[in-house]
């Protein structure tokens, strides 16, 4: 890397004056300038699709309509932040941002508890084996996997089939078309299509565990369950909290591709988050002033979770992203 | 693999149990897939019989000929290979160039570029904002639309990073007394050996690719710009099986497929090229996703 800073004193002794420091500067940034090029390539993307969405933001504070620039949008103050507040869908849409969450927040654990059970197979083919097939799932789209379940809870549907064998039910039940089996669907499907890939960071953490551990608890007589409390949950203790942060401040994101796709007009009641909701009154209402506001709101609180579980996690076990 | 006798009684029974867990886990994973596959190949007016559990019953090739036979569907299917195949190049090579000039740390002002970068992690613009530059920016109804706006992600700029990093100096320093510049530095050197990184990016782009169907929903009214994940998305969500039927009237075979069985062939013809590719790449984004996590 240095190579230029040392070839490139030898000529500037041929000049009388010895270069000043801002010229020296000048002298790097010119060797460096293809490399400065690509940067600043990436720096006006960020710039174009990163930082003037941020600016954009500011019609949450305004009345934006399409005739008018951002500029010229009188403001509103806090008028549609008021409004969403007060807005008789804020009740149900907060519910159901935070319910839907918060349950696959309990869940957190069972991908942690799915990697240390895997890693306790002994037969490595077989261990690689369940890995390929547990992945698979987060490969296919939420449109696919909405295809999947559309058939299975159809009327017509295996689970109607087999309930109706068993006489748990009489009649069909239309899943997809009542509120209250929405967020059992969302939870289980996202369970099923997402543990075995969240579970890849805690096995390549205890990848890196090293086998003299396991070899030690084992001479002192500890067991397999032993084993899994006392060396791998330890050893893998950062990786969980940082993801915990993660997970924590996300609490307001709801997967949008998914509920897009289950979601429909006659289980809205259990089905409409605070991303759909955006989406509704911002691009099919139109009204952008107001779903800005509402994007805003999440986005604060988001960044507020974000903030309280990296100090708490910090006090408690010394483990923070930043 | 370090004890390989004498294994205890009760060690006996959990090695037994945890077998059988797994093994359950993989029947539950592969069971919906392996119904959905095996009703796509059953004669549709048959299959809505129900009670197809195991293998087909009645085994037909009619659904994927109609899917295939259907100028929407392969329109579709045409324009994801085109928008994956374009938008995975553009992606990998503008975010690695990016990420190479980055991870050199004599870039002046280096520090300013990563935390401009990394303040877009932190305050997303939201879909409103978002929305209304593409509009502003005219790539609405335009295929440029499924590309530009995923062109950079820092996310991924931070694993490239991370790889670069980790790159032998003197392969650089060889190639610079030869006289390259860092263009061919990047391009002859730093690429050639970084294909761990780049196959795994590349993977989890081509993914995004190949499965979103949001951007054709919210920018694109065009159906010739329609993305198969968009189209099947109107079938399935919007339960609207009127567009299947209406794409079916142009095929010839109507007499044994129902607009229920060729969906299940849509799906199945979707999802194939990503099942297939991705058992190749297993051993890539692993090695990817631990890069990411450290430094994440």
């Amino acid at each position: 890397m240095d190579m230029q800073q040392t070839t490139q004193p030898a000529a500037m002794t041929q000049k009388e004056t010895p270069p000043s420091e801002r010229r020296k500067w000048l002298k790097k940034l010119y060797t460096q300038r293809h490399i400065q090029i690509m940067a600043l390539l990436g720096i006006a993307w960020m710039i174009i699709f990163n930082y003037v969405p941020m600016y954009g933001i500011i019609i949450a504070f305004k009345d934006y309509d399409i005739i008018r620039t951002i500029s010229e949008a009188p403001w509103a103050g806090l008028t549609h932040f008021k409004e969403f507040l007060s807005d008789e869908n804020f009740g149900y849409v907060m519910k159901n941002t935070l319910g839907i969450s918060l349950i696959k927040l309990l869940l957190f654990p069972l991908p942690i508890i799915f990697a240390i059970f895997l890693n306790e197979v002994r037969s490595l083919r077989f261990k690689k084996a369940i890995q390929t097939i547990s992945y698979l799932p987060h490969f296919l789209s939420w449109v696919v996997l909405g295809g999947i379940l559309a058939t299975w809870l159809a009327d017509v549907g295996i689970i109607n089939h087999i309930l109706m064998a068993l006489h748990v039910i009489d009649q069909p039940i239309s899943y997809l078309a009542e509120p209250k089996y929405f967020w059992t669907i969302v939870i289980t499907s996202d369970l099923w299509k997402e543990l075995g890939w969240s579970a890849i960071i805690y096995l390549a953490a205890i990848t890196s565990i090293s086998p003299e551990m396991y070899e030690a608890a084992t001479i002192d007589g500890a067991g397999r369950f032993q084993q899994m409390w006392y060396v791998t949950l330890p050893a893998i203790k950062g990786t969980i909290s940082i993801l915990f942060i993660l997970a924590v401040s996300g609490v307001l994101n709801s997967n949008f591709d998914q509920i897009l796709v289950l979601r429909n007009s006659l289980n809205d009641s259990a089905s409409n988050v605070i991303d759909y909701y955006v989406y509704y009154t911002g691009i099919s209402q139109g009204r952008f002033s107001y779903s800005a506001a509402v994007g805003l709101f999440k986005s604060v609180i988001a960044l507020v979770l974000l903030l309280i579980a990296n100090q708490v996690s910090k006090k408690l076990n010394d483990t923070s992203l930043f | 693999m370090f004890i390989t006798s004498r294994r205890t009684k009760g060690e006996v029974v959990f090695d037994l149990l945890n077998n059988l867990g797994m093994l359950l886990i993989c029947f539950v994973t592969l069971y919906p897939i392996w119904y959905v596959l095996i009703n796509s190949f059953n004669d549709g007016k048959d299959a809505m019989l129900g009670g197809i559990y195991w293998f087909p019953r009645v085994f037909s090739l009619e659904n994927y000929k109609a899917v295939f036979n259907n100028v929407g569907i392969m329109t579709a299917m045409w324009l994801t290979v085109a928008k994956t195949v374009v938008g995975v190049v553009a992606h990998v090579f503008f975010t690695a160039m990016v990420a190479y000039a980055f991870s050199r740390r004599e870039l002046i002002f280096g520090k300013t570029y990563i935390l401009l970068g990394t303040i877009t992690m932190i305050f997303p613009g939201g879909l409103i904002p978002t929305y209304l530059l593409i509009r502003n920016l005219h790539l609405l109804d335009n295929f440029l639309v499924y590309i530009i706006p995923v062109l950079f992600s820092f996310f991924d700029l931070i694993i490239f990073m991370t790889f670069f990093r980790e790159i032998p100096d003197g392969l650089e320093e060889a190639a610079r007394i030869d006289g390259a510049n860092d263009w061919t530095i990047f391009l002859k050197v730093v690429l050639p050996v970084s294909l761990p990184v780049l196959a795994t990016i590349a993977l989890f782009h081509g993914v995004y690719q190949w499965n979103d169907y949001f951007a054709g929903i919210i920018y694109v009214n065009k159906e010739s710009l329609q993305p198969i994940q968009t189209f099947l998305y109107r079938v399935v969500a919007q339960s609207s099986s009127n567009i299947m039927t209406t794409a079916l009237q142009g095929s010839a075979v109507t007499k044994t497929v129902t607009s229920q069985s060729v969906k299940l062939a849509t799906m199945v013809v979707t999802t194939l090229p990503i099942v297939f590719a991705y058992p190749f790449l297993q051993r890539f984004f692993v090695k990817g996703m631990m890069i990411g996590s450290i430094k994440g």
